[in-house]
């Protein structure tokens, strides 16, 4: 039962005009486990998180989330499930308090449900989140614009975001692109312990080393295809992800 | 000494009028600088009906108009608040008048009666309409609502349905014009109220990021179609309110009521007196409906002056008169002194 | 019976197409919804009417004038009126809007709402194809239809310019990196959508009065056919034209004369509801709206 997938995807397919963003890609995923999706630019890692997510349908395959058909779900109704994303541009609403930007979430059908919580309320939830993810409760920076925080910052918010659904698996766009090492080193800690509550998590990454300290399988993407999984350490070695990523990322990491 | 430059400077008010949060109230003397704009406008507003004799029943009548008009501004400025930018007010207003003529003229209603009922249905059948296309962004959402008052019009004109281009008479009047002013202030005001409530609450908070991101709003889990179409029936109550008020006020309907000048009119409040608080689209429609009746003398000119200063207002002060009276009552301005010509460079 | 239904079909289809080309040429190239369409092709229906009547210029002559001042208050909007509101779809739709609302009620304020206000056909007569007659002028709204489609379809994926235009509407930015300035593109691509819909006015208005109403029909009928055919698609505007040309000749030959203006405003809203990419936009496009 343990052993049941949370994620099972099979012979995925999505093709714009002619081009295949996606080909039959199939893998599982166990409950708990976190899994990195790498991969050259434009090997179709964010189609398939847009894939699974529902924002774009699929041409041909299935999507299986605990058992359940979830192929071409409406957004909403994903996240209704349990599946919460981030996005890799993170645009929150910037002319808006911090903590007004967790409001959204936290006024949601699946935050209602499970968190419950009337009008007023949320504020508090917000800024304990807020606390969560890294933002000082003393300082005034949860009550400052959206629009004024620094980088790292607004990948925490993110971050706090997708927490504030509290996702069963969360898939994370990217979260490290544009951080600095020290940012990463203090957000690593937070996503092993999203970990450890039992979260599965899915990682989009192009920062190899630092996410191969969280994850414990990996698949990796190119043109569309899957073409390795297993192992950080075993896939890293294969000929074909070798190719796929001469001269570029692999070399510096490895 | 003589290098003393001075500039203008503009300076906030030392207290928080923007009410939007947190009020921090000092004094009597604060309260009442935060509260007397809204508190003046609503004793005249109230007043208004009573002086008949000094103002006289012409005028009484604009009045009638310009909070018609008001609603339909409202309306469309909560749409808007949804990220839906309706080029079509008409069609609410339209539905509401035909709705509330046939109901009485068929099942013998009392406008007690017909306006309530015109309004609810009115409201979810202009919702049914616009729900195939709530999923549309940017202009064509607009191009819909442009369309569908006209083709609406023409219909009715070929199949000659409800009266046809001769439209429906004899529909029952209101008691008197004192008594229909009151109706109207009230329903504007808490119109007004119940806005301001719902776009500052959550829910509000959630309709205005279906505006600015709908992806992040469903992300976080909710159906922004349904959101959307909660917004529409939400926006069009007052419209269709307005248009069922407005068929018995004139005791007939007809294909009037989904012209163009419905759809203009509202717009061009909404744009003079600015977009988002809703304080600056009734500002706007009280500004340009008492003045379209001073340019009544100049007949169809009327339309091209107030298309130009939509278009004025639209590329020059895009933000509205209510902004700019706002910032100019939250602010002073005040000389400072610079020192030297350096300085003033540096700046 | 038929000959006739498919000859008119195909005028109306054409007199369509002519009136949709420069509001689809203008939002093609820049993006730009440009709603003061129809109070252009008013506004140049009364511009040649005053240079006939008042300068007593030969009627070939105002008609060529005509197009180019057109074509030039056209770029003059651009540049005055859209580019403070540049990029903002809805101001740009509701400023150029309140301008050809105020151009057409301009024109009824001054009183050009007789029967005098007509222009002459550029050649008179008529000539009877297959049994049935019809007037030279109508051969002369086909031919000049037929013959700008294929000249606007060369320039725009044929010509360096038109591929720069074409290249400017669909990555801004790329563009601006090689060196297509977009505001020069956008004004050229709204003077030409202007004098397009002067040319328009110029082949159709002949066949009746110009009447005042008209400004709001053609920006209606142009939004009718460009909407169905796929707002930004050149195939899609003729076949646009050619469905609801033969849906109105259709509706008003068998149900009624005034089911014609029913049928092209029930297609906007229809085709909106049902697939909004039209029937020749982009999948992707679609999904990206939906």
């Amino acid at each position: 039962m343990a052993n049941e997938p949370i994620l099972r995807i099979v012979g995925l397919t999505k093709s714009f005009g002619g081009e295949k963003a996606a080909d039959n890609i199939s893998f599982e995923l166990v409950p708990g486990q976190a899994l990195g999706i790498i991969g050259p630019n434009g090997s179709g890692k964010s189609t398939l998180i847009n894939l699974i997510t529902g924002f774009v349908k699929p041409t041909a395959g299935q999507i299986f989330f605990k058992g359940k058909n979830i192929t071409g779900i409406a957004p909403h109704k994903a996240v209704d499930l349990g599946i919460t994303r981030s996005f890799q541009m993170s645009r929150p609403f910037y002319n808006l308090p911090v903590f007004k930007n967790l409001i959204i979430p936290l006024s949601s059908p699946r935050a209602r449900r499970s968190r419950g919580g009337k009008y007023g309320d949320r504020d508090e939830t917000a800024i304990h989140l807020l606390e969560e993810v890294g933002f000082e409760r003393d300082s005034q920076v949860p009550y400052k614009d959206a629009g004024a925080l620094p980088h790292g910052y607004l990948k925490r918010l993110e971050l706090a975001r997708c927490l504030s659904l509290e996702p069963e698996m969360l898939i994370l766009d990217e979260l490290f692109s544009g951080m600095s090492m020290s940012e990463i080193a203090s957000v690593i800690p937070l996503l092993e312990k999203i970990k450890e509550d039992g979260c599965t998590l899915v990682m989009v990454e192009h920062r190899l080393t630092e996410l191969f300290r969280i994850i414990d399988k990996v698949i990796v993407l190119n043109f569309g295809q899957k073409i390795a999984e297993g192992k950080p350490s075993d896939v890293m070695k294969q000929e074909a992800v070798m190719k796929a990523y001469l001269g570029s990322e692999v070399v510096e990491s490895a | 000494m003589s290098h003393l430059v001075y500039r203008k400077e503009r300076v906030d008010r030392g207290i928080k009028v923007r009410s939007d949060d947190i009020f921090i109230l000092a004094s009597l003397r604060d309260l009442s600088y935060a509260t007397l704009p809204k508190t003046l406008a609503i004793v005249i507003l109230l007043l208004f009906p009573l002086l008949k004799d000094l103002v006289g029943t012409y005028w009484e009548s604009v009045l009638v108009t310009t909070i018609v008009i008001s609603l339909l501004a409202l309306s469309w400025d909560l749409l808007a608040s949804a990220g839906l930018v309706s080029l079509g007010q008409a069609l609410f207003f339209g539905v509401g008048s035909y709705l509330t003529g046939w109901l009485s003229r068929t099942f013998a209603l009392t406008p007690i009666m017909s306006i309530p009922l015109a309004t609810l249905v009115g409201a979810l059948l202009t919702t049914l309409i616009l729900y195939p296309v709530l999923r549309l962004r940017g202009i064509y959402f607009g191009l819909i609502t442009f369309a569908l008052p006209l083709l609406l019009s023409r219909v009715i004109e070929v199949t000659k349905i409800l009266g046809g281009t001769e439209g429906l008479n004899k529909i029952p009047p209101l008691p008197n014009l004192t008594t229909e002013l009151y109706i109207l202030i009230v329903v504007l005001l808490v119109c007004i109220y119940a806005y301001r409530r719902l776009i500052t609450s959550d829910y509000g908070l959630v309709l205005q990021a279906v505006r600015d991101n709908d992806r992040a709003v469903m992300a976080a889990g909710f159906d922004i179609q349904r959101l959307k179409a909660q917004a529409v029936f939400l926006a069009a109550l007052p419209a269709t309110f307005a248009g069922a008020f407005l068929t018995h006020h004139f005791q007939v309907v007809g294909m009037q009521s989904f012209a163009l000048d419905y759809s203009i009119l509202p717009l061009t409040s909404v744009i003079v007196g600015g977009a988002g608080t809703f304080f600056g689209s009734v500002l706007g429609a009280f500004i340009m409906i008492p003045l379209s009746e001073f340019l009544r003398e100049f007949a169809s000119l009327r339309v091209v002056i107030y298309s130009l200063l939509l278009l004025i207002f639209a590329i020059g002060l895009p933000e509205g008169i209510f902004h700019f009276i706002r910032r100019r009552y939250q602010q002073f301005e005040r000389m400072t002194a610079l020192e030297g010509e350096s300085d003033k460079r540096g700046k | 019976m038929a000959a006739n239904f498919l000859i008119y079909g195909l005028v109306n289809s054409v007199v369509l197409m002519l009136s949709a080309l420069g509001f689809s040429l203008t939002f093609g190239l820049s993006g730009v919804a440009n709603f003061a369409h129809g109070g252009l092709y008013l506004t140049s229906g009364f511009i040649a009417w005053m240079l006939i009547h008042y300068l007593g210029l030969p009627a070939f002559v105002s008609m060529l004038l005509t197009i180019v001042i057109t074509g030039i208050i056209g770029a003059l909007i651009y540049r005055i009126i859209i580019m403070p509101v540049r990029g903002i779809a809805l101001s740009e739709v509701i400023s150029t809007m309140a301008l050809g609302v105020a151009m057409i009620e301009f024109f009824r304020y001054i009183g050009f709402v007789t029967y005098d206000f007509t222009l002459p056909p550029l050649v008179a007569g008529s000539v009877d194809i297959v049994g049935v007659s019809i007037d030279y002028q109508r051969l002369v709204i086909v031919g000049v239809g037929v013959l700008l489609a294929i000249i606007l379809w060369f320039f725009t994926h044929h010509t360096k310019a038109g591929l720069a235009l074409r290249g400017m509407s669909q990555d801004e930015y790329t563009a601006l990196s090689l060196g297509i300035e977009s505001d020069w593109a956008a004004m050229l691509s709204m003077g030409m959508g202007a004098a397009l819909a002067a040319v328009a006015a110029m082949a159709i208005l002949p066949l009746g009065i110009i009447s005042i109403n008209m400004g709001y029909d053609v920006l209606l009928l142009a939004l009718s056919v460009t909407v169905l055919g796929g707002l930004e698609s050149t195939a899609g505007l003729i076949v646009g034209s050619l469905l609801v040309g033969y849906a109105m000749v259709f509706t008003s030959t068998y149900i009624g004369p005034q089911w014609g203006t029913v049928v092209y405003l029930a297609a906007i809203v229809l085709v909106l509801a049902i697939k909004p990419s039209g029937l020749f936009g982009k999948s992707k496009e679609l999904e990206e709206r939906v």
